[in-house]
């Protein structure tokens, strides 16, 4: 099969565009009803590096990687991905954007009419040109690589919440996204799994893509992060390599680094 | 200053209303632009066909049946007054063909298909699929709602033609029962008053029934918000308000009937 077949429709066949940053958040504010969510948060990921965003439930870090994919716009500030300022895309070019990058959301958001097979299959058969057999055993292949193989015929409601996590997992990454936005990875899944999602991220970032990982678990933290950051009450308070945020004296980074919280 | 709180209220209330007829027409107009766009989603467009109409005709056949044999009962016991026992094949497939059948298959559907488009759409927004539709580069709006209110569209008028069918047929075995009237003879008679202006405007005007449906049950639960609560409530709001609607568009829609055909009399 050619790479253009396999290569997303309406979207370059390269990953890398330029030099300039992956993604960039810029003084971006967010309200819900009045509740401030984001304040003024700012922020670059370098190419084929991983931004693991940590923090407290409802510290607005879900809202942030739905800011990164367009799914939610900033009261104020820009969000640039690639180069190309969200905000003010039209729905056509926010769509081509969105082919460069995967998601995996907190409760993995499978299609519950479609099997699981054809929920990784689908960004397949949307916007690539591969012919049916290649699209499933691509899809087959996604789900061996979140041991997965065998529930390709089942339904996402057979499966358990951790199966449905890495079900997602297969799905965001199946077109091979330059952008992977993973919300809690290992969330709900027993250490061994949580530590084989956390080297299938580490691959996807060798092979090239941007990493944005949300997650509570310091230990996949630690594992997958090139720079950390942690948010509180809609600001970043520290940011830094693990390294850094080890070191820090802030008493809120010293609990988050110390826990040894899983997911 | 005076405080008026009624007034208040009734203000509050009102604006509410307006706002939500003013979103709601913006939904339906944006699906009907849509439609006309590519991608047209095509298998979509069949699956929806075949849950909306393949799956409602039992349900539609055994109604329509039902309905022709107590509409059938009624008619005689009417026509049994004047002798005119002969036009009740007549009354009957008039009386199915351009009201009782398009109205009563409106209604039916937006219980059946209504509830389903609101608590579907309504799962897929609290479990945030609509939204991991867009992330997947997907119009969502066109994916879900558009190609739901263009098999909601195709499906009435066929699903209004077998229920007047069924109708006719249950007309018949009511009325074979009590008169033995053969099948051949009923079915020239129901036909013998019906013009193609009672048929094809009555059967057409389901077209609207199935874009209200759609329309109405996929914006509720588009905009479904507190979990499976507000799931419920979309499925249950979607039936309620399409078949307000649907009764409300039919006094429209006869209406603009009679006008173009003015020699169906009133």
């Amino acid at each position: 099969m050619t790479a253009d077949a396999a290569a997303p429709k309406g979207r370059a066949t390269s990953t890398a565009q330029g030099s300039g940053p992956a993604v960039q958040l810029e003084h971006v504010s967010k309200s819900f009803d009045g509740r401030k969510v984001l304040d003024d948060v700012t922020f670059e990921i370098p190419a084929a590096r991983a931004f693991v965003l940590l923090g407290r439930s409802g510290t607005g870090k879900s809202v942030t990687l739905k800011h990164i994919i367009g799914l939610v716009q900033p009261d104020e500030g820009r969000v640039i991905v690639e180069g190309r300022d969200l905000t003010r895309l039209d729905r056509r070019a926010l769509s081509d954007v969105r082919k460069h990058m995967g998601f995996l959301f907190q409760n993995a958001a499978l299609f519950d009419s479609m099997t699981v097979g054809d929920n990784v299959a689908f960004p397949l058969r949307r916007h690539t040109d591969l012919p049916e057999q290649e699209v499933r055993e691509r899809a087959r292949q996604k789900l061996a690589d979140v041991g997965l193989e065998r529930e390709f015929d089942k339904m996402p409601a057979d499966l358990s919440g951790g199966m449905k996590k890495r079900a997602g997992l297969a799905r965001a990454m199946a077109l091979d996204p330059s952008i992977l936005l993973v919300d809690e990875p290992s969330a709900g899944l027993d250490p061994i799994t949580a530590s084989e999602i956390d080297d299938l991220l580490v691959q996807r970032k060798r092979g090239g893509a941007t990493l944005v990982v949300v997650t509570h678990n310091i230990p996949s933290a630690r594992a997958v992060g090139d720079e950390l950051a942690l948010l509180h009450e809609g600001r970043i308070v520290a940011r830094g390599t693990v390294e850094d945020l080890d070191r820090s004296e802030d008493p809120l980074v010293q609990a988050f680094m110390r826990s040894e919280g899983g997911g | 200053m005076h405080e008026h709180p009624l007034v208040d209220r009734v203000g509050a209330a009102v604006l509410s209303v307006l706002e939500f007829v003013g979103a709601l027409a913006t939904f339906g107009g944006r699906a009907i632009v849509d439609a006309f766009r590519p991608p047209f989603e095509a298998r979509e467009i069949v699956r929806h066909l075949y849950q909306f109409g393949l799956r409602s005709m039992p349900l539609i056949l055994m109604s329509g049946f039902a309905i022709g044999v107590v509409l059938s009962m009624h008619t005689r016991a009417t026509l049994a007054r004047f002798g005119a026992e002969a036009m009740i094949p007549a009354g009957l497939a008039v009386a199915l063909v351009r009201e009782t059948g398009p109205l009563t298959t409106g209604l039916l559907v937006s219980g059946r298909v209504g509830a389903g488009i609101g608590a579907e759409i309504g799962a897929m927004r609290v479990t945030e699929q609509i939204d991991a539709l867009e992330a997947n580069a997907v119009d969502a709006f066109k994916f879900l709602a558009v190609t739901r209110v263009i098999a909601c569209m195709i499906a009435m008028p066929l699903l209004t033609t077998m229920m007047n069918f069924a109708g006719i047929f249950g007309g018949y075995v009511a009325e074979a029962a009590v008169s033995g009237m053969s099948w051949q003879l009923y079915f020239e008679r129901s036909f013998l008053y019906l013009a193609f202006s009672d048929l094809i405007p009555a059967t057409l005007k389901t077209i609207v029934f199935g874009y209200l449906i759609a329309v109405v049950a996929s914006y509720l639960g588009f905009t479904t918000s507190r979990g499976t609560e507000g799931v419920g409530e979309a499925s249950t709001r979607s039936v309620v308000m399409a078949s307000i609607l649907i009764i409300l568009s039919d006094v429209i829609l006869v209406k603009i009937i009679f006008f173009f055909y003015p020699q169906v009399p009133a």
